[in-house]
């Protein structure tokens, strides 16, 4: 049993410090931000809530809100079932366990735009292996810089690439830490293997489960460097998600009561989503 | 069983092909990447490694990268061990809040932080010049009242004046922009290892006499030392793949290798071969260290919770 000592506090002190100083500080000048309006030499006008407004209404937050929540949830759709199906088949004890462990969690720990590039080189025609594959071996016209939709299955498999371990990790994870008694006790029982995967298998990777769908929430919902450079939002704006287009109008066009009240809204929508996810997904729990 | 097998397989062989294909490709002289396809490198040449190797604005890129990173790491773990013990030990006013506020931090779009850090570290340089003799407390607050206020200090004439003083461009500014999120998943993951150390253990060393300190260090921690190594592992991850940041907050002196990446790969036209060089040489460090915690991974994804 925990005991109460509001000494803890001090304990606590440093964290708090530095995430605070991390993140404290800048919301609120970001806040700051998206009720004024300068137009330089530090002068700055009370705009209320009007940026807020003007970003909620505009055509072209909504066009990237949608696109974002169309990868994001292509990204959950194909990531998570594809995870598990691969944590199942994956051995539990042997050699072969930590070099698999090691060969799958390679692409996450490759930089960002190591990705992006890596991507890039990979999918050139005529010069990467799977633009050669594509365009000159099974004769599909491929190329990701001239149509929209290349682009998108090419941002999508590359995500999958990047991020499916993590589903299989956590679900492994949560695998092996089932005692074999269970399984044993399906046998006997003559349980079906979708039976044992339905009552055994299954509750017990749900907080493992519960962890990889809000991290896998959180970082799709946010990426912004991989797509970046392999596609740099384009062609056109089909693949602007919503952080590449908010560093576009904060960085790019210097807007920033828009670029603020726009960032406001994204953290907000953020919040909400992964606040919605966890609910749903402990509601079991709290009965 | 056989057949199962055969799905972690082809999964492996999909997430090696890119990585092939990047290797193979910094293996290449300029002219074989341009003039057609082939699968393997037909002139191996080592020309790539060789630039690398010899121009400090690239090898630069990797110290400034393992400098930051490490720092980082050192820094979170450090910070985030006394805070998850009071986590997991103790219950006090405000404590779950507090926990759950850590993990918003990490939901935060790194885009939306990206200039408000770029304004931070910019003046902290100037605090650190006019303040030298304020504690950090004063330091802290004269910021966070500063920052409220809708002061002229934000001004974007200013910003180039302000980067050239104190923490922008520093290695520190990264590490400790860094912290924002990975301090709060340090808690996270050591608050669980933590979790599953008996409260006796403490007691007990208390009646033999021990002190906090003590205990702490010659007792608690070799107890957990599985849980500070899958610590110290994400917050190695998590800073050395953030890129955005990283390259907001630096210019030249602490600039990261995959910054210097970008700007080569844009400047220098189409020098792929060196692209890919430079890109298989960020694999390495990840590489060494996962290996190094092969048998912890599972379980720390798992953040010691399952």
């Amino acid at each position: 049993m925990k005991t109460e000592n509001q000494r803890a506090w001090f304990f606590v002190l440093p964290v708090l410090l530095l995430v605070a100083f991390n993140a404290l500080v800048p919301i609120m000048t970001v806040v700051n931000y998206s009720v004024q309006e300068t137009f330089g030499n530090n002068v700055f006008f009370w705009q209320g809530l009007d940026w807020f407004e003007q970003i909620l209404r505009s055509d072209r937050f909504q066009a990237a809100l949608g696109r974002q929540f169309l990868f994001t949830f292509l990204i959950l759709i194909i990531e998570v079932p594809l995870g598990i199906i691969i944590a199942l088949s994956m051995p539990r004890k042997g050699i072969w366990v930590p070099v698999c462990l090691v060969l799958m969690a390679l692409p996450m720990l490759i930089p960002w735009n190591v990705v992006g590039a890596m991507w890039n080189i990979f999918t050139l025609p005529k010069i990467g292996l799977l633009g050669y594959l594509m365009n000159d071996v099974l004769g599909i016209a491929y190329d990701m810089t001239q149509n929209p939709f290349a682009a998108w299955v090419t941002i999508i498999v590359m995500d999958v690439w990047h991020w499916t371990s993590l589903v299989v990790l956590l679900s492994y994870a949560g695998l092996v830490s089932i005692p074999d008694a269970y399984f044993q006790a399906a046998k006997i029982d003559g349980a079906s293997p979708w039976k044992v995967f339905r009552y055994i298998q299954l509750p017990k990777m749900k907080t493992v489960l519960t962890i990889a769908i809000l991290l896998r929430f959180m970082d799709s919902f946010n990426i912004y460097t991989e797509p970046f450079v392999l596609t740099g939002g384009g062609p056109g704006n089909s693949t602007t998600l919503l952080s590449i287009d908010l560093v576009k109008i904060a960085l790019g066009q210097f807007d920033l009561g828009p670029a603020a009240a726009m960032s406001l809204i994204y953290f907000a929508i953020t919040l909400l989503v992964s606040w919605l996810f966890y609910t749903l997904m402990t509601k079991d729990d709290a009965k | 069983m056989r057949k199962r097998s055969l799905i972690p397989i082809l999964y492996i062989a999909f997430l090696m092909l890119p990585i092939y294909w990047l290797v193979a490709m910094s293996f290449k002289t300029t002219n074989e990447i341009l003039s057609g396809f082939s699968l393997f490198p037909q002139t191996f040449t080592l020309e790539n490694y060789r630039v690398i190797f010899t121009d400090p604005t690239w090898y630069w890129g990797y110290f400034n990268s393992i400098i930051y990173v490490s720092l980082n790491t050192v820094i979170s773990v450090c910070v985030a061990l006394p805070a998850a013990y009071a986590f997991s030990r103790y219950r006090f006013l405000g404590d779950k809040q507090l926990f759950f506020w850590l993990l918003t931090n990490r939901m935060a779009p790194a885009a939306v932080f990206a200039l408000p850090f770029f304004q931070l570290y910019s003046s902290v340089g100037l605090a650190f010049s006019r303040y030298r003799f304020l504690g950090d407390k004063q330091l802290f607050f004269w910021l966070l009242t500063n920052r409220m206020a809708p002061a002229a200090v934000f001004a974007l004439p200013f910003f180039q004046l302000y980067s050239s003083v104190g923490l922008f461009d520093t290695h520190l500014a990264v590490a400790l922009a860094h912290c924002l999120f990975n301090i709060p998943l340090a808690v996270w993951i050591l608050e669980g290892f933590m979790g599953g150390v008996p409260k006796e253990l403490d007691e007990t060393a208390y009646v033999d006499g021990y002190s906090f300190p003590r205990f702490f260090v010659t007792i608690f921690l070799p107890t957990i030392k599985a849980g500070v190594g899958v610590a110290a592992f994400f917050c190695f991850m998590f800073s050395w793949v953030e890129l955005l940041l990283a390259k907001t907050l630096t210019a030249v002196e602490a600039k990261p290798i995959a910054a210097t990446m970008t700007k080569t790969a844009s400047s220098a036209g189409y020098e792929l071969g060196l692209l890919a060089a430079a890109g298989t040489l960020t694999i390495i460090p990840g590489a060494i260290v996962i290996y190094f915690v092969r048998n912890y991974i599972a379980k720390g994804f798992a953040l010691g919770r399952v």
